[in-house]
């Protein structure tokens, strides 16, 4: 189709993005890692590896554990704390001339508060990415994010805080997943990423031990995917007009695609940028493809642009009404 | 570091092991000895995370100027696919990665300990140090005959060599540990070397601090990316000023490490056994998903 002008352009409240696809938290090193290894100019943005206020030195090893189509990990959020982060890392991550996100984890309201105040007016900082799927120390819950309330309150505090867009990163195992969404972007949330890794846990029968140092793990990797999608396609469509990012599973332009389709604005790629670094430039141009092919101008126009029947939603509202 | 599609030059079986050659003249010309090489795996499979192995040889003159070779010990379904390629055919590499094993500049007797696939970067050592005139010594072990890495090269490239395997089946029985004292003593160790499994290598650190030799160890931890991106490698690593300790990346910060400074019961006593669950359910505790 000639005339159309591509563009893979993407405005998530706030912060405007040259191509849909970021790195995600955890899978971009310490800002030196990837010189050489891919254009970062090229990438949507960087997820920072999550920071707590103080140093975190990280699970036992072994860390990493292959499953089928995904790996089971626990790094423990290893981090140098919000104050060296601040002055070493993220002037260097700032440097690879793509936007950087800066995830932020807390054990209590007062941590994320604080996490927030120590990003406040620094230039480097294009949006914080609000982890939520660790412990609340302060309720002794096992995951904040995983309560509507608490979800809220949290990720409205560092909204309010914060001069930069904030996205919520929801766990994506969470029962209620589209009313913990709703309510943290009542709360003032710009956008949501959908999703944090679900809980796994890897067993070498032969030595009838874990697989992992610490025991219990998170499952990351392409085997995420349907999962991904099935929670980004419900959130959107409770809350249509907040910027969604996906994350979980995405390792190709047509899986980027196929979040687009089920309603994300952009998409994060981790496991996969551990495989291949380039990954994320090598799924903008699968996009670029994909547009090209079906004569579209930009992700917007794909969308949630998924054909479902008609009587989809109706019936699950037909269903809400007999409740 | 460069990440190529290289040609497989040959492959040829070793005894237990596999060896691979490589056409990758930007990484032969770059590459050390302790440095590795993370191979891709292909399109399609269950398996995925790239594998990383130790260079074996790295050809920058001669008739084999430009090629890369490493070693395969089979453990899994990665490494077994790397067997069933053949010559010709190609791999996606990234290297030269990792820290290398420092020359020494005063000292001349260097003592280097292997244990069964760890014998394949050593190798490349002793004759990076033979080209600096030093003297090299070595102890090479593994549990049987076929898991002794190409023990004629060894004797070839060392002034003496001691192998043990723990069957008896070549050389002395028993393990490095009960030969390494005497051969120390006999070739007037000043620096040592070493490369093996994480256990031995605690023992030759002991072995080091006790008789106050200066030494390098290879460690091997599992690597999820092997290029300092997922924090999954870390080895516990005392600060040099004495104010605790840190968990290095054996990918970026490693694999060398000066064994003083690695805190091997820390690292080693974290071997992980399954517990049962209270019936009062877990504990909240900080353990973070990331």
């Amino acid at each position: 189709m000639a005339g159309v002008k591509r563009s893979l352009a993407v405005d998530l409240g706030g912060i405007v993005l040259t191509t849909p696809v970021m790195i995600a938290a955890g899978c971009a090193g310490t800002g030196k890692e990837l010189t050489g290894l891919v254009e970062l100019r090229k990438v949507g943005a960087i997820v920072s590896r999550t920071i707590t206020l103080d140093p975190e030195r990280g699970s036992p090893t072994p860390r990493i554990a292959e499953s089928a189509s995904g790996v089971v990990w626990s790094t423990g959020l290893q981090n140098p704390g919000i104050d060296a982060f601040v002055g070493e890392e993220l002037p260097r991550l700032a440097r690879s001339g793509s936007h950087v996100v800066v995830s932020i984890a807390g054990g209590t309201l007062e941590e994320y508060v604080r996490l927030t105040g120590a990003l406040q007016g620094r230039p480097e900082v294009s949006a914080i990415e609000v982890h939520l799927s660790g412990p609340d120390l302060e309720l002794q819950r096992p995951m904040l994010g995983a309560h509507v309330d608490r979800a809220a309150e949290v990720a409205g505090a560092v909204a309010r805080m914060s001069m930069v867009p904030v996205f919520a990163k929801l766990p994506l195992h969470a029962s209620d997943l589209p009313e913990i969404a709703g309510a943290v972007v009542r709360a003032g949330a710009t956008g949501l990423t959908i999703g944090g890794s679900p809980p796994a846990l890897d067993v070498q029968p032969e030595r009838l031990r874990p697989g992992l140092g610490g025991v219990t793990g998170w499952l990351s990797g392409p085997a995420l995917l349907p999962m991904t999608l099935r929670a980004v396609f419900d959130v959107s469509r409770t809350v249509p007009e907040t910027p969604v990012i996906a994350v979980g599973g995405i390792r190709t332009g047509e899986d980027a695609v196929a979040a687009f389709l089920a309603g994300a604005w952009a998409v994060q790629v981790g496991t996969a940028t551990l495989i291949d670094p380039a990954a994320p430039v090598s799924i903008a141009q699968g996009i670029v493809r994909y547009l090209k092919a079906k004569g579209l101008a930009t992700p917007a126009d794909v969308r949630s642009r998924l054909r479902v029947p008609a009587s989809f939603g109706a019936a699950s509202d037909a269903e809400e009404d007999r409740r | 570091m460069t990440r190529l599609r290289a040609e497989i030059l040959s492959t040829r079986k070793l005894g237990a092991y596999h060896s691979l050659t490589l056409v990758a003249p930007e990484i032969a010309e770059e590459a050390r000895p302790g440095q590795f090489l993370a191979i891709k795996m292909p399109e399609g499979r269950e398996f995925s995370l790239r594998r990383h192995f130790a260079v074996h040889q790295a050809s920058r003159r001669g008739g084999w100027a430009g090629t890369l070779e490493f070693v395969v010990d089979p453990l899994g379904p990665g490494t077994e696919w790397l067997m069933s390629v053949k010559a010709h055919e190609f791999l996606e590499v990234i290297g030269p990665l990792g820290t290398a094993f420092a020359y020494p500049k005063r000292h001349t007797n260097c003592l280097l300990v292997a244990e069964g696939h760890g014998a394949s970067s050593l190798y490349f050592l002793a004759q990076e140090l033979l080209a600096r005139h030093k003297r090299v010594d070595m102890v090479v072990g593994a549990e049987t005959l076929d898991r002794v890495f190409k023990p004629i090269e060894g004797k070839r490239l060392s002034q003496t060599i001691s192998i043990v395997t723990g069957d008896g089946t070549l050389g002395e029985r028993g393990s490095v540990m009960d030969v390494l004292p005497e051969m120390a003593e006999a070739t007037g160790t000043e620096v040592l070397y070493a490369a093996a499994p994480s256990p031995t290598l605690a023992r030759i650190a002991g072995f080091c601090k006790e008789r106050a030799i200066p030494a390098q160890v290879a460690v091997e931890e599992r690597m999820g990316c092997g290029l300092g991106l997922c924090q999954t490698c870390v080895v516990p690593v005392a600060r040099k000023d004495g104010s605790g300790y840190d968990h290095l990346r054996s990918c970026v910060d490693g694999p060398v490490f000066n064994p003083a400074r690695v805190l091997w019961d820390r690292w080693l006593s974290e071997e992980p056994t399954m517990l049962p669950t209270p019936p009062e359910g877990l504990p909240v505790v900080r353990s973070w998903p990331g």
